[in-house]
């Protein structure tokens, strides 16, 4: 909790998910997940710590850690 | 283009306050209808500008980009793109966008920018984005995006104007739609979109803050992983509590005027089959059905309150996990407790939810909840079969089979849900949690009486067509063919209804059934609850005080335990509700999911009842 980072890349084929690759990757991209944005998580479930809701430049979304798993963050002391 | 007033089409993210702008721009003059074909609610409205021109609003659904991916996004596509023809087409584009969130939507107002329609963007929110110390350059911001740009705080009194004569000035000198450059974006052409915006965002805008401080407090609680679920569950409990015992008194007035208003017209000099089409037909089949207005409307006040307040995407993101186990997804929890209540507000509900296979999902498994039309059954049941005594000192036992009859339609829907997300669309994308969580913002009350006042009336239009017609059918089926001179029996013993449940009498004998059951059955389908009058009926009991435990002893003097076990069994999974099937119908806009929920619940009833009357009666129950 309370991680942050900055995106590095985009990697859909490690996520978990039904979803194609492709697709997962413009429906991150949609929502603002994009190289160079920084994130900090805010919230995790209860079981498993799943789902997470991540602060992602200004906004706040809610997304499975399967799903998560695509967006690589290079460690970054807070400033 | 339209040949009478031009069309603006608002189009934004979810959560970017275009409902709200929509309703201060409209007012009541709005309508609401569905797309041909599709359940996604297609808003329109009418206003006049300042200078005097009549305008067309079209409030489309929320999305992130025209890339649909669900029903809803597709019709914002379809109509922007001008594909829906007719009333839709938009002449002007208002982009509209949270003042305070905009990375987004400017990725969305670019995107807006290729269909080669006129667009403008509308900042919404901006109160808030000012408190907030967000400082938008809105000239440098309409100059780098090529488009006017416009701020509006729609819930206040003259937040619009400054939007409306922008649109004044568009509408002037409308240019006519060129051609559109629009075509799905690949990831390279998104990421380069959302590239561009954020250079936008770093032109035009000099953030204060980094969060909203009240949101950030608030989730630091709403959110927790366990004080959040135990928040989520008060609030369910407050709301469920509220909608069984506001909705009370209301319901008890709406019953005793049908009652009266049949009365009245059981006292009028008419032809008695006339009377009884009226008083037991029409008048009895609507009451049955209008008295779940005000449960209804006491829910969606909640959920709207909790929708726009923000907490309702918080709901979701604490109920996902536990949902998901059973392949069903967040949102699905609202109208599964819902359902508690009643069914229809349940289904019309599942409106929230994205993806059409979870929707469905929700929707198949929204009547096995137990509604609040079963509860009259129970306790009549319960009443004369279950000695009301206590279980290990301090439970009553009467109260523990009725949580078992709870705990039974639960487990069957999460079953059920299970079973379809596992074995038939076993081979289907699962669609993957992903939402925004927006700022909390404070409910308007302008909004949420056009909300409620929409539900309201999109109830009774149903009641007034589908379920009416469905409860003409009923009461002719237990009319027909009328009764001999001198008969000795009640009327229904005569008619078809009496006919039909001495026909499946066989099928229904391995349930422990009798025929005056399944006569009960039928109008039962009216609504569940009218199976304790026609009981009533059928036993040649007076109406009127105390008739309910009157059947309660008769029913006790000559059913086994074995079968009315079997009847409570029924009744957990029955589709015993003509209405309910009737909502999935218009729900789903298809006969055919409507007949899947029938048979699959008949099913699982008939081996629920069959199950535990065979079992009664080899435990010497039968």
């Amino acid at each position: 909790m309370g991680f942050r980072g900055r995106i590095r890349a985009l990697a859909v084929e490690r996520a978990g998910t039904g979803l194609p690759g492709p697709e997962l990757e413009r429906r991150l991209i949609e929502l603002g997940f994009v190289e160079g944005a920084e994130v900090e998580l805010l919230h995790q479930g209860l079981f498993g710590g799943d789902p997470i809701a991540v602060r992602v430049a200004h906004a706040t979304i809610a997304l499975r850690r399967r799903e998560a798993m695509a967006i690589l963050v290079s460690d970054e002391a807070p400033v | 283009m339209s040949a009478a007033a031009p069309t603006i089409a608002l189009v934004g993210n979810p959560n970017c306050g275009k409902t709200a702008l929509f309703n201060a721009l409209t007012g009541s003059r709005q309508k609401v209808a569905n797309y041909p074909g599709v359940t996604v609610e297609k808003k329109v409205g009418h206003l006049t500008t300042p200078a005097g021109r009549s305008l067309q609003i079209v409030d489309l659904p929320g999305t992130y980009s025209l890339r649909a991916r669900s029903p809803d996004e597709e019709i914002t596509r379809d109509a922007v793109l001008g594909r829906l023809g007719g009333d839709v087409t938009p002449d002007l584009i208002v982009c509209v966008a949270d003042a305070s969130n905009l990375r987004l939507a400017l990725r969305l107002a670019l995107e807006l920018k290729r269909v080669g329609r006129p667009v403008m963007l509308s900042l919404n929110m901006m109160d808030i984005a000012r408190k907030r110390g967000i400082e938008i350059d809105a000239a440098r911001l309409a100059r780098e995006l090529g488009v006017p740009v416009v701020s509006s705080v729609a819930v206040r009194r003259g937040g619009t104007d400054e939007l409306l004569r922008e649109i004044d000035n568009a509408v002037a000198s409308l240019a006519a739609a060129g051609v559109s450059s629009w075509k799905a974006p690949d990831a390279g052409e998104l990421r380069g979109g959302q590239r561009e915006a954020d250079r936008l965002l770093d032109a035009a805008v000099r953030r204060g803050g980094e969060r909203d401080v009240t949101t950030a407090r608030a989730d630091a609680v709403l959110l927790h992983p366990v004080a959040g679920i135990v928040i989520l569950l008060a609030i369910l409990f407050v709301m469920f509590q509220a909608v069984f015992a506001w909705a009370r008194p209301a319901m008890d007035a709406i019953a005793a005027g049908f009652t009266w208003l049949g009365a009245l017209v059981g006292s009028a000099p008419l032809p008695d089959l006339l009377k009884s089409f009226l008083k037991d037909g029409l008048i009895a089949g609507v009451g049955s059905v209008i008295v779940f207005l005000p449960q209804i409307v006491i829910l969606f006040f909640f959920i709207l309150v909790l929708e726009d307040l923000g907490y309702m995407a918080r709901a979701a993101f604490l109920m996902d996990r536990i949902m998901g186990g059973a392949g069903l997804h967040g949102r699905a929890f609202i109208p599964l407790l819902s359902s508690f209540a009643c069914a229809i507000p349940g289904i019309m509900s599942t409106r929230v939810i994205d993806d059409r296979r979870d929707r469905l999902t929700t929707i198949l498994v929204a009547p096995l909840m137990t509604c609040s039309a079963r509860i009259p059954v129970y306790t009549l049941i319960i009443g004369a079969f279950i000695p009301d005594r206590d279980v290990w000192g301090f439970v009553g036992l009467q109260g523990l089979v009725m949580f078992g009859l709870y705990a039974a339609g639960i487990a069957g829907a999460l079953g059920v849900s299970f079973v379809l997300k596992r074995l038939i669309w076993r081979h289907s994308v699962g669609e993957p949690f992903m939402l925004e969580l927006p700022d909390y913002k404070i409910p308007q009350a302008k909004s949420l009486a056009i909300g409620l006042w929409t539900r309201a009336t999109i109830f009774l239009k149903r009641a007034g067509t589908t379920i009416l017609s469905m409860m003409v059918l009923i009461w002719v089926l237990a009319s027909f063919p009328q009764p001999p001179e001198g008969a000795t029996e009640p009327a229904i013993s005569y008619s078809l209804a009496a006919m039909i449940g001495s026909a499946i009498q066989p099928i229904t004998e391995p349930l422990g059934f009798n025929w005056q059951i399944n006569v009960a059955l039928i109008p039962g389908m009216a609504a569940r609850e009218v199976a304790v009058g026609a009981l009533g009926t059928i036993y040649a009991i007076d109406g009127g005080e105390g008739a309910a435990e009157k059947i309660g002893q008769i029913v006790a003097g000559q059913w086994s335990l074995g079968t009315a076990l079997a009847l409570l069994a029924w009744y957990v999974f029955a589709p015993q509700c003509a209405s309910t099937l009737a909502v999935i119908r218009r729900e789903t806009g298809s006969w055919k999911w409507m007949w899947v929920t029938f048979f699959y619940m008949l099913a699982l009833a008939y081996v629920a009842a069959l199950a535990t009357y065979q079992i009664a009666r080899a435990l010497g129950a039968g």
